[in-house]
């Protein structure tokens, strides 16, 4: 009797089958781990942390919340044989940038006398100077102490504060709103009055009548702005009058008026529904407020708002350019040496740093293109351009060329893959080439075509680099979408979550106080790109399920 | 083209079919059956060559189709039945490299000329394919496709013509409350008869079918072959087919081709009992094919 064959462990493809699960796991671990890591990161940035009084063995005191800690190796001295041994420090967040200077604090273990959590310690966050970390020891209303204890001091702030707060956020919607209209309308007098002398010169008739409409138009309008601003005097007099006297630590005082206080806790004496009551307050502004201090606190809405509406623009641009130069690619094209070597050309052009096609879009979009607009339309801006400059438009199409090699492939495939009996069927019910197309061709590839286009959003959504000079800015004065004509200004610069977080990490004053700001601003992003991504990749699936399942 | 890659696959394979090897009395003339000719003509092909590039692969076919009959194109794999069916309604203009001499005509018109509209001519004709192809639409809009793309915007004559279709290809039944679902819902011998289906709304002079049953299981097969029965009340039938057992059951006349050439046609019960050349005989005994 032979001995029963086994198959070998090399012919079963067992050792292989261990490689791809490893290299799966490999591939899910970092993936995992990124994720993970920055959600952790993102999420602790606005909880608000106890403030620690740290006084050390030579009498200095400091006071401020614990940032991180580390374990370090100090220096070897010189002359010592022994490495020193390993010391832990902290980096203390002391604020008051005003008075110190400096808003960190190392200090290591080996100094420290004495640490203890002083109850009335307070975080303060305002409009100037990032946060202010000490002790309200008084209310000051028009000039005159009415409350000299800090408990009274504190109960008359919570009274005050949200009233200040309207006030000074009224005011700053009279500027932004009416005033900012007004003004709006007096540039846009002042352009029509341009345009008639562009036209017929300053000595003609017309000139006059229109420089005459122009001068009383805006004479009324100066009016207006100066009741206006009336209005605003006597709301800034009134919030100015209430202040807070802050002391820090070390006991030098300040007065703050209270309008400036964004918010104001007490977080040693927090309870767990206090903390989170800051916490989502945290959120809430940072999710729709504008930014302030260049960038690094308050909120990010204008960069939301931009990357989701250029995101858009850009899809709804590579879309069709995509699908069509893939139709005739596959469809029409006599296939030979000229396609293929388009087809190279596409696939190379994903290869292309995207910087060169930022400096493509800047010199060909805003400049030329741009220009030339301005040229033909828009005489009287000159010379400052209206879009011969960065732009939302200008960006939206930079993306979009970005992206068109990612369309065109997956548009292409998806073409390829209807089968040929389809085709055969439609042209034997007579269809055209065209109708075949429309009718059986595209709705057959529409999801792959759809494929393409989450691909290209996910591509443009994370794009920075072309999006610097293309568009994007530090700060953009106005939202693209506004309440005068023509509602949608494609030629405004915009912000962007992706510039925001190089702009926060390598540009501003203070990289150690932005780097929290910046894992909130990168899970940011990545939440908005998977929103955009569920909304297509929903529609994606209703239209395979409407392609394969009972109901149409 | 993306429809070539498997065209050509069929081409080359049938470029490397032993054409050189063959016994000599392939090159007689067909034997055609007096019968055949008795009857007024939907189809005549006369003296038919087809070429995929440099390989013949039909040698001067002449067939006339009956008026209101079946007729089954007969023979084995590779045999060019296919491609003359594909001639019919001109869908090898898709396959680059396919060049024809020769005649065919539709009810006298003809229909290789290059001056013929070739959409207009396949309106004409209705197809049905040896896989079911259903378009990835709701029932009802296949059905209605060759309306559609003629430009047919009156609903009721659309909503009349789709069951009318529905009901001539025995599907009504089973499709009256989901012409709405998409028609990939159906089962493989459902999809069969939604394609037949389509294939008739338009009122086409001539039904092509190319091979419908070889993908379906017996029932669905007798189903499909009973539909044959009764469409040929109202239209002439060109069925392409290897299987010898369902050319007896629905042809009325059959056509049996071998490496191109058309051996012999006529009734198909003289076919089956009394063939006259002895390939035929051969293949219906099973001696090769």
């Amino acid at each position: 009797m032979s001995e029963r064959r086994r198959t070998s462990l090399a012919a079963r493809g067992e050792p292989l089958v261990w490689l791809l699960g490893a290299g799966q796991v490999l591939a899910s671990v970092m993936i995992l781990g990124l994720l993970a890591f920055i959600l952790v990161r993102g999420f602790a940035t606005f909880w608000p942390k106890p403030i620690e009084r740290v006084e050390l063995a030579d009498d200095r005191v400091f006071l401020g919340e614990v940032a991180r800690e580390e374990t370090f190796r100090p220096m070897r001295e010189e002359g010592s044989a022994e490495a020193p041994a390993a010391q832990h420090r902290r980096l203390l967040r002391t604020g008051n940038y005003d008075l110190y200077g400096d808003d960190f604090k190392w200090i290591s273990e080996g100094e420290v006398a004495r640490t203890e959590r002083t109850a009335d310690a307070v975080l303060i966050e305002r409009l100037e100077w990032g946060p202010f970390i000490g002790f309200v020891e008084e209310f000051k209303s028009g000039g005159r102490v009415i409350a000299a204890t800090r408990e009274e001091a504190w109960r008359l702030y919570e009274e005050r504060h949200a009233t200040a707060r309207a006030t000074w956020k009224e005011v700053r919607s009279l500027e932004k709103g009416p005033l900012g209209a007004i003004f709006h309308e007096i540039n846009a007098l002042r352009l029509e009055l341009r345009r008639v002398e562009l036209a017929h010169g300053r000595e003609a008739a017309e000139f006059a009548a229109a420089a005459a409409r122009v001068a009383a138009e805006q004479a009324r309008l100066l009016g207006e702005s100066l009741a206006i601003g009336e209005r605003i005097s006597a709301l800034k007099e009134e919030m100015r009058k209430d202040a807070l006297v802050l002391s820090e630590v070390g006991g030098a005082r300040i007065e703050l008026p209270l309008y400036a206080v964004v918010r104001a806790f007490r977080p040693n004496r927090l309870s767990l529904g206090g903390r989170l009551g800051v916490y989502f307050a945290r959120w809430g502004e940072f999710l729709t407020d504008e930014p302030r201090e260049s960038n690094t606190e308050g909120g990010v809405f204008p960069a939301i708002f931009g990357t989701v509406l250029m995101t858009l623009i850009m899809a709804l641009l590579v879309t069709p350019f995509g699908v069509i130069a893939a139709l005739y690619l596959r469809e029409y094209a006599q296939q030979g040496f000229i396609v293929s070597a388009v087809r190279v050309a596409v696939n190379n052009l994903a290869g292309v740093p995207s910087i060169v096609f930022g400096v493509f879009g800047l010199g060909f979009f805003c400049y030329l293109v741009g220009g030339g607009i301005d040229a033909l339309f828009y005489p009287e801006y000159a010379p400052s351009p209206k879009f011969g400059t960065q732009g939302l438009i200008w960006a939206s199409l930079t993306l979009a060329l970005l992206a068109l090699p990612v369309v065109i492939v997956a548009t292409e495939e998806a073409l390829a893959a209807v089968p040929r009996s389809l085709r055969e069927a439609a042209y034997a019910c007579g269809a055209s080439k065209w109708q075949m197309i429309r009718r059986v061709v595209l709705p057959k590839a529409m999801p792959g075509i759809m494929t393409g286009v989450i691909l290209a959003m996910a591509r443009g959504a994370g794009e920075v680099a072309p999006l610097m000079i293309t568009g994007v800015v530090k700060l953009a004065p106005e939202l693209p979408v506004s309440g005068e004509f023509p509602y949608v200004h494609l030629e405004r610069s915009i912000m962007h979550l992706g510039f925001h977080i190089y702009d926060l990490g390598f540009q501003s004053r203070n990289a150690e106080a932005a780097k929290p700001m910046v894992f909130t601003t990168t899970l940011l992003l990545i939440c908005v790109i998977v929103m955009m991504n569920i909304v297509v990749i929903s529609v994606r699936s209703r239209l395979k399920r409407k392609l394969s399942s009972d109901f149409f | 083209m993306a429809t070539t890659a498997s065209a050509s696959a069929k081409a080359a394979h049938l470029q490397s079919a032993p054409v050189n090897s063959l016994p000599d009395p392939l090159d007689q003339p067909s034997t055609i059956h007096e019968a055949v000719l008795e009857e007024a003509a939907a189809v005549e092909v006369e003296r038919f060559n087809l070429w995929y590039g440099a390989r013949q692969a039909i040698f001067n076919v002449s067939l006339r189709v009956p008026e209101r009959k079946v007729v089954a194109l007969l023979g084995p794999s590779g045999c060019g039945k296919s491609t003359l069916l594909r001639a019919l309604n001109r869908l090898n203009d898709l396959i680059p490299g396919v060049r024809t001499t020769g005649d065919i005509r539709l009810h006298g018109d003809s229909v290789l000329g290059p001056d013929v509209d070739v959409i207009e001519l396949r309106k004409r004709m209705g197809t049905v394919f040896q896989k079911s192809n259903p378009f990835p639409m709701s029932i009802y809009e296949n059905v209605v496709f060759p309306l559609r793309i003629d430009g047919v915007r009156n609903n009721k004559l659309l909503d009349e013509v789709c069951e009318r279709s529905l009901k001539a290809s025995a599907i009504w039944d089973e499709a009256k409350d989901r012409l709405h679902a998409s028609a990939l819902a159906l089962s493989g011998g459902q999809q069969q008869r939604l394609c037949i289906a389509r294939a008739i709304a338009a009122n086409p002079e001539v039904v092509l079918m190319d091979e419908p049953c070889s993908a379906l299981d017996p029932i669905a097969t007798s189903k499909i072959e009973d539909l044959m029965l009764d469409l040929k009340q109202e239209y002439t039938v060109v069925i392409v087919t290897h299987n010898m057992q369902q050319a007896a059951r629905v042809s009325d006349y059959t056509a049996l081709f071998y490496y191109g050439r058309l051996i012999e046609y006529g009734p198909t019960a003289e076919i089956f009992q009394r063939p006259r050349r002895s390939e035929t005989a051969d293949y219906i005994q099973g001696r090769f094919g």
